[in-house]
């Protein structure tokens, strides 16, 4: 089979797989598919930066909050339809990863995780700040009736999880394709070695600000959907937790490989699920494990795949 | 024709005068070594005509056009190459992945297979296209260097001192290279191996505690008296 059949049989088999699912799946199971498919694209748009451009982000909750509140505020109080107010959200994380991206770059390392962390709690903080239109901390549901599609309920389950799949298919098929493009392949090369990458008539800092706003742009997406489809939008999801969370599912599931964010959401939801059930100290059972995983799996769960078995993963 | 001349060029570091006003002139199609003492500058010369280090006085012009104030990616868009000293490759990519980032900004889409191929077995590493560059040894990682400058297909080469940690049957492979290129590429070669400064250059510019000592064709540079003293010691 020709590296480029694998390629595309493994990412559709997946595709394929998670659509028969959800006629299989038990409805509990099948809720968290469908927030996972939200969760990972969102960890897809985090692994563009950090897996393939090298750049380690402490603000992406920056990201996935200007889509939420993007698409949530122009339903609240303009009562824009979904899609109107997808492009919103998706516009909102476009923007305001451009605008973070030329103030951050500039800096790099330690000095880009610090900078891209202050804006995201400045970011949390202006939510708090206006909260006459965002109902700070608390947040605001959006409404079963605001949630219509063409006729189609969001927050029916079916169509939830369709709806999430759909966002979760084109996230990983635009990723898949950018990272085998001559830029994906501008973008590992300046992971791999900037000055030399710049030195070859590279303009670096253009290229790391593209991925910036690509990778800003499919958080913002997921943050829209997720408010859309949940029906919540609150503070919580502006807050460093949702920075950290997708450095981890992508950190889990193998950084610089294209299905690594979602088996890491997976892995990690459902540690997180199955060992809450256990005990009450169910963190601790997470971070035995994570511990585990990071001394015998650096390089996450398809990291490993890619060394041992599968050295074509994109 | 001149295609790359410098004009008091001037570098320092923190108190430290790494260059000082280089007058450098080099017409088109010349082979011209640069040689000097370690700590001369020639690394810090270098740097500034291709955009790495910023000068501290002075201009730089290529193909008649002013080019101080370019960003480095740019100067190299205009047709310069330079390869590191310190060896400096994508050591977790293949050797063709290497070549082929140097090939795309010049071709696209099915030429970069055919400039890459051709750029590896040019330097004598067609069987080492696979391979990752971190995995070759440090000579093929300096003729893997030589390989991306090619690919480029530059008017102005800059090979910073490529011979370093070469065989000789590999030293010798590539004096037959640079005179395969002379002709079409304008070179500026740094080197320490003065058989390879002999037999490929057309003229030798001698850099001495960042100033320029002397300059002229191998021969003469080799009778000088001042060069003697300073860098070639015994002669
Ligand atoms: N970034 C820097 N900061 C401070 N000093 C520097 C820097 N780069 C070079 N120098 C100093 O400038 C002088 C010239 O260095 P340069 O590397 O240009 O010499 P060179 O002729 O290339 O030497 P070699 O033959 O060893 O490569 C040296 O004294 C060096 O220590
Ligand atoms: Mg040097």
């Amino acid at each position: 089979m020709s590296e480029r059949a694998k390629v595309v049989g493994l990412h559709g088999g997946l595709l394929v797989l998670l659509f028969a699912l959800q006629f299989a799946l038990p409805a509990y199971h099948h809720g968290n598919l469908a927030r996972i498919m939200v969760l990972a694209s969102f960890a897809i748009g985090y692994n563009l930066l950090f897996g393939y451009t090298g750049l380690l982000s402490l603000g992406h909750a920056l990201f996935f909050a200007a889509g939420m509140y993007g698409a949530g505020l122009s339903v609240l109080h303009f009562g824009w339809s979904p899609a109107p107010a997808l492009i919103v959200g998706l516009a909102a994380g476009a923007a305001v990863s451009a605008l973070l991206g030329l103030l951050a770059l500039r800096t790099a390392g330690v000095a880009f995780m610090i900078v891209t962390l202050m804006f995201a709690q400045a970011g949390y903080l202006a939510i708090l700040y206006f909260g006459k239109w965002t109902y700070g901390d608390e947040g605001f549901v959006i409404a079963r009736a605001a949630r219509m599609l063409h006729g189609v309920d969001l927050s029916d389950p079916a169509s939830r999880y369709f709806a999430a799949l759909a966002l979760f298919a084109v996230s990983l098929a635009v990723c898949l394709w950018l990272v085998r493009s001559r830029f994906g392949k501008t973008l590992i090369a300046i992971r791999e070695n900037e000055e030399r990458t710049r030195m070859l008539g590279y303009d670096t800092f253009a290229r790391k600000l593209g991925a910036m706003v690509i990778s800003g742009a499919i958080s913002a997406a997921a943050g829209a959907v997720y408010g859309l489809l949940f029906g919540y939008v609150g503070a919580t999801f502006a807050s460093v937790q949702y920075s950290i969370f997708p450095l981890l599912w992508v950190l889990l599931g193998g950084a610089g490989v294209v299905v690594g964010p979602f088996v890491g959401t997976l892995f990690m939801f459902y540690l997180i699920d199955l060992s809450s059930g256990v005990t009450t100290a169910y963190m601790l059972i997470a971070g035995v494990v994570l511990v585990l995983l990071t001394l015998f799996a650096p390089q996450g769960l398809t990291g490993e795949l890619r060394r041992r078995l599968w050295p074509w993963l994109p | 024709m001149t295609l790359l001349a410098t004009q008091g060029l001037s570098k320092h570091f923190a108190g430290l005068q790494a260059v000082r006003g280089v007058d450098l002139d080099l017409p088109r199609g010349e082979v011209r070594a640069l040689i000097g003492p370690n700590g001369a500058g020639k690394t810090t010369l270098v740097g500034m005509i291709c955009g790495r280090i910023a000068p501290s006085s002075g201009t730089v012009h290529f193909d008649g056009r002013d080019i101080t104030a370019l960003p480095a990616h740019r100067r190299i868009n205009l047709g310069m190459a330079y390869t590191f000293q310190i060896t400096s490759v994508f050591a977790r990519l293949d050797a063709a992945e290497n070549v082929a980032l140097a090939a795309r900004r010049r071709v696209r889409g099915e030429g970069v297979e055919a400039v890459v191929q051709e750029a590896l077995a040019r330097v004598g590493l067609a069987d080492r296209a696979a391979t990752l560059a971190g995995d070759l040894s440090y000579g093929h990682q300096r003729l893997l260097e030589i390989a991306m400058g090619l690919a480029q297909a530059p008017r102005l080469l800059i090979l910073d001192e490529p011979t370093q940690g070469l065989a000789e049957s590999e030293i010798a492979a590539f004096k037959s290279l640079i005179r395969d290129l002379a002709g079409g590429a304008t070179i500026l070669l740094i080197e320490h191996n003065m058989s390879v400064v002999m037999e490929t250059a057309n003229r030798v510019t001698v850099l001495n505690a960042g100033e320029v000592l002397a300059e002229g064709a191998p021969a003469e540079i080799r009778a000088d008296k001042a060069v003697q003293a300073a860098y070639l010691g015994t002669g």
